[in-house]
C-alpha cells in the first residue's frame, strides 16, 4: 500500500511576524459547505442545534459552539468549521466536504486591522465588524472570506491554489504598515 | 532672505537640499519654494509656451509656476510643486522645461515670437498637409512645449492603495475644519480629518490673528492636540482629497514618503478610498491674481503667499515690498509684513474710496499697470488718474480677492452659483449627497464665521447620523465683513497673464471670444486655458469674467467651467499600487506545481492557472523533442498529467439530474450510478458555450467537470439559471475545484499502474470505460473516473488536494518505471488533437454544434437552454464553417493555427477565404503535421485539396481536408 502524505495549503510561506502583525496559517480543520435543500431550513436549523449546539447565521454572522464554528459563506450557505458534519445534516442539505479547498491564514496584532484595510473595501470598524462578523469579500484581486474571530484577530480563507498570492498581498501590506510605524531616518 | 521671528520652522535642524546642482541649506519646516526664497533664488521655473522665466507664484498646492522634478531615474517624480515639496537632507530637485539651464534658456526665443503663437495658432497655422500634424509638427511643438517628463523606466517605488470608513470626513483643517471636527467628534461620531498640508491649521499657520485670546496658530495646535488625544478621531496630513463620487465614497492621495528618503517597504504615496457616511468640506479659499501687463515676472505673487512665507517660513521674498489690491486683505498682509520689518515700498488699493492706517506709501484708486525686469522683478509702474509712477521694488504681493476651495462640490456635475457681494462662485447645497460645505469653501470669509460654520455644519452630520452635537461656546475671533471691488484685469497693452501655467493672456480670451468661442467651455480648450496640474485653480474666475466682458454678458451668464478630479495631481503608480507585473492578477497553482519546477519545466498560463508546458529531459534540446517522447509515453506505455485546473462542480438534491438536462443538450437524469457521460453546453444563443463529463456518484450526487478556462463562466451560468430561470428545481452546487487534485493515468499500462496505488485493484469489468467510483489509496478516499482525453486506456484519479503533491510523485515515479512519465500541454494538446477532440480554441463562441458535427447530441426529447436558438435557419446551412481536419500534402509540411483556407487555385484574399485553422501540432504517432479548423461545407469536402496560407508568417501549405478524427475513428484504444 503506498503512503500519501498531506502538505497544508501555504506549506513553506509561513509564518511571518512584521511590525508586531502576524500572519500564520490556521490548522487545517474539516471545512463542510451546508447548503440547505428547498424549504427544509428550519429542519436544518433543528438539527444543527441538536448535532452541534449551532444556529444558522444570518448574513455576515457567525455562530459558535466549542471548537466549532458555522461561518456565513453567501447566499443560503455556510461553512462549518473544526467539527466533522453530521450526517444527520445531509438529509435537509447539500453537505460538501471543503476541507482541502481552502487556505486559510489568521492575521493577528495591533495592526492588523491596518493591514486588512490596505487589501479589503470593507468596513473594518468596531461597529460595523464586531468579533464574530464575517463577510465574503476581497483581498487585493482574491475572492476571500474574512472572519473576525477575537478583538484583534481574522481568519482570511482564500482558494488553496492562491494561497502564495494571499501570503504575497498580505506581507506587502504588512511591510507598508510596519514601515510607517518607523520614524523617518532623517 | 530669511527674517528674525518664530514660524513654524526648527531652527535647530538644518537641512542640506540640492536645486539644479546646487547645494543649498534651509530648515526642518522649510518647503522648497520657502527655502529656495530664503537662499535668494527667486527663479525657478520656465514657462509652458514661451519660456518665460518663473518664480512662486503662492505657497500651496494651487502652484503653477514652480513645478520641478525630483528624484532620479526610476524614482524620478515630475512637476512636482516646490510649494509642496518639503525638503529634506540630502533631497534632489531640478527645473523643467528648460534648455540648457534655467538661467539660460534657448527656447526662450518663443517669447519673441509669441505674437504669433497667441491662441488657436497651432489649429490655424500647421493645417496642411493634414497627415503632417500627428507626424511633424505635433511632435516638434511638443518637445518645445511642455512639463517635466517621467522618466521611461519601470517604477521600482512602492505605492500603496487603501480604504477608510468614518461617520464623518472633515476636509481641511483651518477654524472650520477643526471646529467641524471636534464637535462632531464630542458627538462621539468616527472622525477622519484630511489636511493637504505637514500641520494642521490651513490659514492660521500663516496670518497673525488671534483666536480666543491667543495665536491663533497657537489655539490651532491646542485643537490639534485635542483632536490627536480622543479615540474616535483620525487626523490624516499630507493626504489631499481628490475626488467626490457616488455613495459617499472619496479618494484621496497621502503622500507617505515625499518628505523624506524612501525606506524598505515604505510606500511613497498611498491612494485612499474614503467612505464617510457625511461629509464636511472646509477647504477653505484661494486667493486669485490680478491680470497686468507683465504680471508674470518673477517676484511677483499672491499677497497671500507672501505673508505666508514671511509669518510661517520666516523669509522675506524681497527687500523693498509692494502690495496691490482690489480688497481689504492687502492690508491685513502689510500689517503682518511691517511687523515682521519687511520694507513695504507701495501699498496699492484699486478702491478709490479705500484708506489706510498704517504708515506705508499708500495709493488708493490706483492700479499696477506693468513691471520691469526680466529674470527678476526691477520695478511696478502704478497708474492713477494723475498718471503713472514707477517703483522700485522687487516683491510684489496682489490680491484680486478669494475664490473659495469649491472643487469636491462639482465632482458630480453640479453648477456653484455667482455671489455678487463676495464676487466670487459658491456651492449649492446638495452638489454631492451627504456634503456640507462650510466656512471660506462656502463663501465665510471671517474667522468669526468660519468658527461658526464649521460647528453648523458638525451638528447638521451629527443630527443625519442620529447624533447629537451640542453647540460648543464659539472661541472669539475677527469677523470684519469682507470688502471687495471686482478688478480682473487692468486695462493696457501688452501681455497681462491670466494663466500662468498655460500661458494664457487677457488677449487670447478676447480671441478667442472674437472668433466665436464664446461659451466658456469653447473658450477653455481654445486657449488651453484651465489645463494642466493646477486645472485653472490661478485662473478659472478672472479668465471667465474677461470673456464675460469681451462678450457683453455678466459672469452668471457665462457661467464656469467644470471642475474633474482629480483636485491635485495623482501618480498613476498610486491608482495602480500593486498591480504591476505579477500584481495584476493572482497566481493559482496547482498542487504538482513545486515538483513540475523542480523538474525544470517551462509553465504557461491557463486563465489564472500555471500549467507545464513540457518535461524536458537530459539530452533533449527542443520542446519538440519532449513532446515527442510524452505522446509516446501515453500510446505505447503509460503518461501522467495533472487536470486538477479543470472545473469541478459538486451538484447535489433530488432535482440534480432534472437541471443537468436542462443545462445540457443531452440527456443526464437517465444516466447510472457509476457512469460518467459527456455533456455539451450552450449559451441561450445556441452557440456552444462549453463541453466536458459529468459522473453520477450517488442518485442525487453528481459532479461536473469543465474546461478550465470556462469553469468561471459555466458556474456564473449555473447560478444564474438556478436562482433566474430554474428556482423551482431543488438542490443545490459548489465548486470542488480546490478541493480535488486529479491526474491523468492514460496509456495501456494505465491499469497496471493504478493497480500498483489503489488499495484494492481493478479490473475491466469492474471499472469499464465511462465507469466512475470512490476508491481508496493509500488509506485516502479517492474518486476514479475511467475517462479519456487522449483516446487511449485512461483513468483520471483524484484524492482531496494535501495528497496531491505526494500522489504526483508516486504516480511519476511509477509510470517511469513502466516506460512513460509524466506529460505536459503539448503533449496533451497533440494527443487530443489526433484524437479530434475540441477545446476552447474550436469552441470559441462563435461555433453551434451544427458546426462542430455535435448536432446528434441535441436531444429532441426535452428542452434545454439554446435549444430553440440552435434551430434558426441560418445556424444549420451546408455552407457554414464546419470542423474538419486537415494534413499537408505537398513539399511544405508546416501547418500554422490561425491560417486562413482557401480553395486551390483561388487568390488568397478575403473576399475568397474559406475558413481558417484552429488548431494545430506534430504527431509522433501519424508522423505528420495534424490540424484542425474550420471549413465552409467542410463535412462534405473530405478528400479535398485546400491551401492553407498565413499571410502573418509568410506560410503556404497545400493540405487535404479530412475527418477531423484521425486515430483509432472507432475508439477501440479507450474501450480495451
Amino acid at each position: 500500500m503506498i503512503e500519501l502524505k498531506p502538505l497544508s495549503p501555504a506549506t513553506g510561506l509561513l509564518p511571518l511576524d512584521i511590525g508586531g502583525v502576524t500572519l500564520r496559517e490556521a490548522e487545517m480543520a474539516a471545512l463542510t459547505l451546508i447548503a440547505p435543500y428547498m424549504g427544509r431550513e428550519a429542519q436544518l436549523t433543528e438539527a444543527l442545534e441538536a448535532a452541534h449546539g449551532l444556529g444558522w447565521p444570518q448574513a455576515g454572522e457567525t455562530s459558535a459552539s466549542g471548537a466549532a464554528r458555522l461561518i456565513w459563506f453567501g447566499r443560503k450557505q455556510a461553512v462549518l468549521v473544526g467539527a466533522a458534519a453530521s450526517a444527520k445534516l445531509a438529509a435537509h442539505a447539500a453537505l460538501t466536504d471543503q476541507s482541502d479547498a481552502w487556505s486559510c491564514v489568521v492575521l493577528e496584532g495591533a495592526g492588523a486591522r491596518d493591514v486588512l484595510a490596505r487589501l479589503a473595501p470593507l468596513d473594518m470598524r468596531d461597529v460595523a465588524f464586531p468579533v464574530g462578523a464575517t463577510a465574503r469579500t476581497e483581498v487585493f484581486h482574491m475572492a476571500c472570506s474574512i472572519t473576525r474571530i477575537e478583538a484583534q484577530s481574522w481568519q482570511i480563507m482564500g482558494f488553496r491554489s492562491m494561497a502564495k498570492t494571499l501570503v504575497h498581498d498580505l506581507q506587502v501590506a504588512m511591510e507598508g504598515v510596519a514601515a510607517r510605524a518607523k520614524p523617518a531616518l532623517t | 532672505m530669511r527674517l528674525a521671528g518664530k514660524g513654524l520652522i526648527n531652527r535647530n535642524k538644518r537641512v542640506r537640499f540640492c536645486f539644479d546642482g546646487r547645494d543649498y541649506e534651509g530648515f526642518e519646516g522649510d518647503t522648497l519654494a520657502s527655502a529656495l526664497l530664503a537662499n535668494g533664488v527667486t527663479l525657478m521655473a520656465r514657462s509652458f509656451k514661451y519660456h518665460r522665466p518663473r518664480g512662486v507664484l503662492t505657497a500651496g498646492s494651487e502652484e503653477p509656476n514652480a513645478l520641478v522634478t525630483v528624484g532620479k531615474g526610476s524614482s524620478q517624480d515630475p512637476n512636482v510643486r516646490a510649494t509642496v515639496q518639503e525638503i529634506y537632507e540630502g533631497l534632489e530637485a531640478v527645473s523643467q522645461n528648460r534648455w540648457p539651464s534655467l538661467d539660460f534658456d534657448v527656447m526662450a526665443v518663443n517669447d519673441l515670437g509669441a505674437p504669433f503663437l497667441g491662441a488657436g495658432f497651432y489649429y490655424k497655422t500647421f493645417m496642411w498637409p493634414k497627415a503632417f500634424w500627428e507626424k511633424l509638427y505635433e511632435p516638434v511643438i511638443r518637445r518645445a512645449a511642455g512639463l517635466g517628463a517621467i522618466s521611461g523606466a519601470p517604477i521600482e517605488d512602492k505605492y500603496e492603495r487603501a480604504f477608510a470608513h468614518c461617520d464623518v470626513l472633515v476636509i481641511g483643517s483651518g477654524p472650520t475644519g477643526l471646529m467641524a471636527a471636534l464637535t462632531a467628534a464630542e458627538a462621539g461620531a468616527d472622525v477622519l480629518l484630511a489636511e493637504e498640508d505637514s500641520a494642521l491649521g490651513g490659514r492660521l499657520l500663516s496670518e497673525s490673528g488671534e483666536i480666543d485670546g491667543i495665536p491663533a496658530r497657537d489655539w490651532a495646535a491646542a485643537m490639534a492636540e485635542k483632536l490627536a488625544g480622543m479615540d474616535n478621531v483620525r487626523l490624516m496630513t499630507r493626504t489631499s482629497v481628490t475626488g467626490a463620487y457616488d455613495g459617499g465614497t472619496y479618494g484621496a492621495l497621502e503622500r507617505v514618503a515625499h518628505h523624506r528618503p524612501l525606506a524598505k517597504g515604505l510606500p511613497k504615496e498611498c491612494f485612499w478610498r474614503i467612505a464617510a457616511k457625511r461629509t464636511v468640506l472646509a477647504a477653505g479659499a484661494l486667493e486669485r491674481p490680478v491680470a497686468f501687463q507683465n504680471n508674470d515676472r518673477p517676484g511677483v505673487m499672491m499677497a497671500s503667499a507672501l505673508r505666508a512665507y514671511v509669518n510661517r517660513w520666516n523669509v522675506a521674498p524681497g527687500q523693498k515690498i509692494a502690495l496691490f489690491g482690489n480688497n481689504d486683505s492687502i492690508h491685513d498682509v502689510a500689517a503682518d509684513l511691517l511687523a515682521a520689518g519687511v520694507h513695504i515700498a507701495a501699498l496699492i488699493d484699486s478702491r478709490a474710496e479705500a484708506t489706510c492706517a498704517l504708515d506705508v506709501p499708500f495709493y488708493a484708486g490706483a492700479q499696477v499697470c506693468g513691471t520691469d525686469g526680466r529674470k527678476q522683478l526691477e520695478a511696478v509702474s502704478i497708474a492713477r488718474a494723475s498718471g503713472v509712477e514707477k517703483v522700485l521694488v522687487d516683491c510684489l504681493g496682489m490680491s484680486g480677492g478669494w475664490n473659495p476651495t469649491l472643487h469636491l462640490t462639482c465632482h458630480m456635475n453640479g453648477r456653484p452659483e455667482w455671489r455678487e457681494e463676495i464676487a466670487a462662485f459658491v456651492p449649492k447645497v446638495g452638489m454631492v449627497p451627504g456634503l456640507m460645505a462650510a466656512g471660506a469653501c462656502n463663501g465665510a470669509f471671517s474667522t468669526a464665521a468660519c468658527l461658526g460654520e464649521g460647528v453648523g455644519a458638525a451638528q447638521a452630520a451629527c443630527e443625519a447620523l442620529g447624533l447629537e452635537a451640542k453647540a460648543p461656546k464659539l472661541p472669539s475671533a475677527e469677523n470684519r465683513p469682507y470688502r471687495i471691488a471686482p478688478l480682473w484685469a487692468v486695462a493696457g497693452k501688452g501681455r497681462a497673464w491670466l494663466d500662468f501655467q498655460n500661458d494664457v493672456t487677457v488677449k487670447d480670451v478676447k480671441q478667442a471670444a472674437v472668433e466665436n468661442f464664446r461659451s466658456v467651455e469653447h473658450m477653455k480648450r481654445y486657449t488651453t486655458q484651465g489645463m494642466a496640474t493646477d486645472q485653472g485653480k490661478n485662473s478659472n474666475v478672472q479668465a471667465l469674467a474677461v470673456l464675460a466682458d469681451a462678450t457683453g454678458r455678466g459672469i452668471p451668464e457665462t457661467g464656469t467651467t467644470t471642475y474633474r478630479p482629480p483636485f491635485t495631481p495623482v501618480a498613476i503608480a498610486a491608482m495602480a499600487a500593486g498591480a504591476a507585473d505579477k500584481g495584476f492578477a493572482p497566481e493559482r497553482f496547482t498542487t504538482s506545481h513545486r515538483l513540475t519546477v523542480a523538474a525544470n519545466a517551462p509553465q504557461i498560463e491557463a486563465g489564472l492557472w500555471y500549467r507545464p508546458s513540457y518535461f524536458p529531459a537530459k539530452g533533449e534540446t527542443t520542446w519538440r523533442q519532449s513532446c515527442d517522447r510524452e505522446v509516446g509515453y501515453v500510446r505505447q506505455a503509460v503518461g501522467i498529467c495533472d487536470v486538477s485546473t479543470l472545473g469541478k462542480i459538486d451538484i447535489k438534491g433530488k432535482d440534480a439530474g432534472a437541471f443537468l438536462d436542462f443545462l445540457y443538450t443531452n440527456m443526464f437524469s437517465t444516466l447510472k450510478v457509476g457512469r460518467v457521460r459527456y455533456g455539451l453546453m450552450l449559451r441561450e444563443d445556441g452557440h456552444v458555450m462549453d463541453d466536458g463529463t459529468t459522473a453520477r456518484l450517488a442518485d442525487d450526487h453528481f459532479v461536473m467537470t469543465t474546461t478550465t478556462a470556462a469553469a468561471g463562466e459555466v458556474m456564473k451560468h449555473m447560478e444564474f439559471v438556478s436562482q433566474g430561470l430554474r428556482p423551482d428545481m431543488d438542490m443545490r452546487f459548489a465548486s470542488v475545484t480546490e478541493q480535488w487534485a486529479q491526474f491523468a493515468v492514460a496509456g495501456p499500462k494505465a491499469r497496471a499502474l493504478l493497480n500498483e496505488v489503489l488499495d484494492s485493484p481493478i479490473d475491466g469489468e469492474s471499472w469499464p470505460f465511462m465507469a466512475c467510483g470512490p476508491v481508496k489509496l493509500g488509506g485516502v478516499d479517492g474518486r476514479l473516473f475511467r475517462i479519456s482525453f487522449s483516446g487511449e486506456h485512461a483513468y483520471e484519479v483524484a484524492v482531496p488536494a494535501r495528497y496531491g503533491e505526494s500522489l504526483f510523485a508516486t504516480l511519476k515515479a511509477r509510470a517511469e518505471a513502466l516506460g512513460g512519465g509524466v506529460y505536459g500541454m503539448e503533449a496533451l494538446n497533440v494527443l487530443r488533437i489526433e484524437k479530434g477532440f475540441i477545446t476552447h480554441a474550436e469552441i470559441h463562441g462563435r461555433v453551434t454544434a451544427f458546426d462542430i458535427g455535435m448536432q446528434g447530441m441535441l436531444s429532441k426529447k426535452k428542452d434545454f437552454i439554446g435549444k430553440a436558438a440552435a434551430q434558426r435557419a441560418g445556424l444549420l446551412e451546408e455552407d457554414r464553417e464546419m470542423l474538419v481536419g486537415l494534413k499537408p500534402l505537398g513539399a511544405v509540411k508546416q501547418l500554422m493555427a490561425g491560417a486562413h483556407l482557401y480553395n486551390a487555385g483561388a487568390e488568397p484574399v478575403r473576399q475568397s477565404n474559406q475558413g481558417y485553422i484552429t488548431s494545430v501540432g506534430f504527431s509522433p504517432t501519424l508522423g505528420t503535421y495534424l490540424g484542425l479548423g474550420f471549413l465552409r461545407g467542410g463535412r462534405a469536402r473530405h478528400g479535398e485539396t485546400v491551401q492553407m496560407v498565413d499571410h502573418v508568417r509568410g506560410v503556404a501549405t497545400t493540405c487535404e481536408v479530412c475527418h477531423p478524427v484521425f486515430l483509432d475513428p472507432e475508439g477501440e484504444r479507450s474501450r480495451d
